[in-house]
């Protein structure tokens, strides 16, 4: 919603309200909802997984797996894996939805900018390759997060603290490493 | 049979053991004592393959598990247990659960054959009435009776127990003890016990064998380590302030 004002009052100068669907839709699809929803998901999710499997290693639930000749990855870091890969393209898609329409609300209710205007740029200017940017962004995000939450709680440090710290780099690294892909990601996916 | 001949494991340049020579024949129980912190329980996890040793060979069945990789390390484990000094309890999971989870993973059982088996365990242990606690609700006692059910529930045949009645009073401790022998003896495994319940587990295992500085300095029967005439064995044994052993 506020992006759709502040995109508003910036496409007023130019006199280009008109393209506010499009623009906010882009935006959405192509950057704002793959990195804020994995950003959320780091938070909510990626730390959970950190503190929930580093507990596992410091009283040696990790260890009595490997004792029964089960092979732990298995049972943490897969499952894990493949659940980041699946919900965050999810999510990303409702957080767009949620943001379109958000938009809509401001756009069309508050500056006046008709329905039929906000909806038709939007079907004009997004195009199929769009969604696919937000998804391979979303899927890589996806992975990256329960990988490196995974990863920071598997080799937790000793006690507790050991596991708040590894539960602070998890959220830290995961964060940098979101902003830092998505350059890389986007570089590449533009050209 | 498990053989340790000369190993040695550092860790941050503090080196836990140092030439750590051990056997125990098939079908015996071996009772691991020595002071705390004094790698007893490091030498268990590098038994079981949990860690590499830094050098040094760990047989058993005359396979070298330091050496063995993938499958062959996979089989070697499937035919050990180990009985964690906390339990290491699956804390998401029942007493039940935690029970049949090794079965559910390891074996075809069908789910009723997982329940007969996994609650005969329990009973067997006197943990009857307890399989739908998880080990939160539980107390140190039944959490270690957990951990036994779990690791006996699999029949293996070699059995690493660390510390499996400290911290227990002696009642519930007696009767570990006794559920232990009682499973020894119908399932022949090879044990190795790290205990400090001295001499209590004398009249439970075969041999006994004395960590200290890093090496095994005593081994032999229970009378042999109790009628002991080294000055280290002796005072560790009857609990003597005075003697070699400092304590820091």
């Amino acid at each position: 919603m506020v992006l759709a004002l502040q995109t508003y009052y910036a496409l007023v100068k130019f006199g280009a309200e008109t393209s506010l669907g499009p623009v906010v839709a882009l935006s959405l699809i192509r950057e704002l909802g793959p990195v804020l929803s994995a950003l959320m998901v780091t938070g909510r999710a990626g730390s959970a997984l950190t503190a929930e499997i580093g507990i596992m290693r410091i009283s040696e639930q990790i260890d009595a797996l490997d004792a029964m000749a089960l092979n732990p990855y298995k049972y943490l870091v897969i499952p894990n894996l493949l659940a980041g890969i699946i919900s965050l393209p999810l999510l990303n898609a409702i957080f767009v939805v949620v943001g379109v329409w958000g938009g809509y609300a401001v756009g069309v209710g508050l500056t006046g900018v008709s329905s039929g205007t906000y909806f038709g740029g939007i079907r004009d200017f997004v195009s199929a390759k769009d969604i696919l940017e937000g998804l391979y962004k979303s899927l890589s995000f996806g992975m990256l997060i329960t990988w490196i939450s995974c990863y920071k709680g598997y080799f937790t440090g000793y006690g507790a603290e050991g596991v708040s710290k590894a539960t602070t780099q998890a959220v830290v690294l995961s964060s940098v490493t979101i902003l830092i892909w998505d350059y890389f990601m986007t570089s590449i996916l533009l050209t | 049979m498990i053989e340790v001949v000369d190993l040695y494991k550092s860790f941050n340049d503090q080196e836990v053991l140092r030439g750590v020579n051990l056997k125990v024949e098939e079908g015996q129980t071996l009772a691991l004592i020595g002071g705390s912190g004094k790698g007893k329980s490091v030498l268990l996890k590098l038994i079981i393959g949990l860690t590499k040793p830094d050098r040094g060979k760990i047989l058993i069945n005359n396979q070298d598990i330091s050496k063995l990789r993938g499958k062959l390390l996979k089989q070697l484990k499937e035919r050990c247990g180990f009985v964690f000094q906390g339990g290491a309890l699956f804390d998401s999971l029942t007493v039940f659960d935690n029970v049949a989870f090794p079965l559910r993973e390891k074996t075809r059982m069908k789910e009723s054959q997982i329940r007969d088996t996994a609650l005969a365990e329990l009973a067997c242990l006197g943990l009857s009435g307890a399989e739908n606690k998880y080990p939160s609700e539980i107390s140190g006692g039944m959490k270690k009776r957990v951990a036994l059910a779990r690791c006996l529930v699999m029949k293996p045949e070699i059995v690493l127990f660390d510390e499996p009645t400290t911290g227990l009073d002696p009642l519930i401790g007696k009767a570990i003890h006794k559920q232990i022998r009682d499973c020894q003896k119908s399932l022949h495994f090879t044990a190795i016990m790290v205990t400090h319940e001295i001499p209590a587990i004398f009249s439970l295992v075969d041999r006994v064998a004395m960590l200290y500085n890093g090496e095994i300095i005593a081994s032999g029967t229970p009378a042999e380590i109790e009628n002991s005439q080294d000055p280290v064995v002796h005072q560790f044994v009857h609990g003597e302030l005075e003697g070699p052993i400092s304590i820091q």
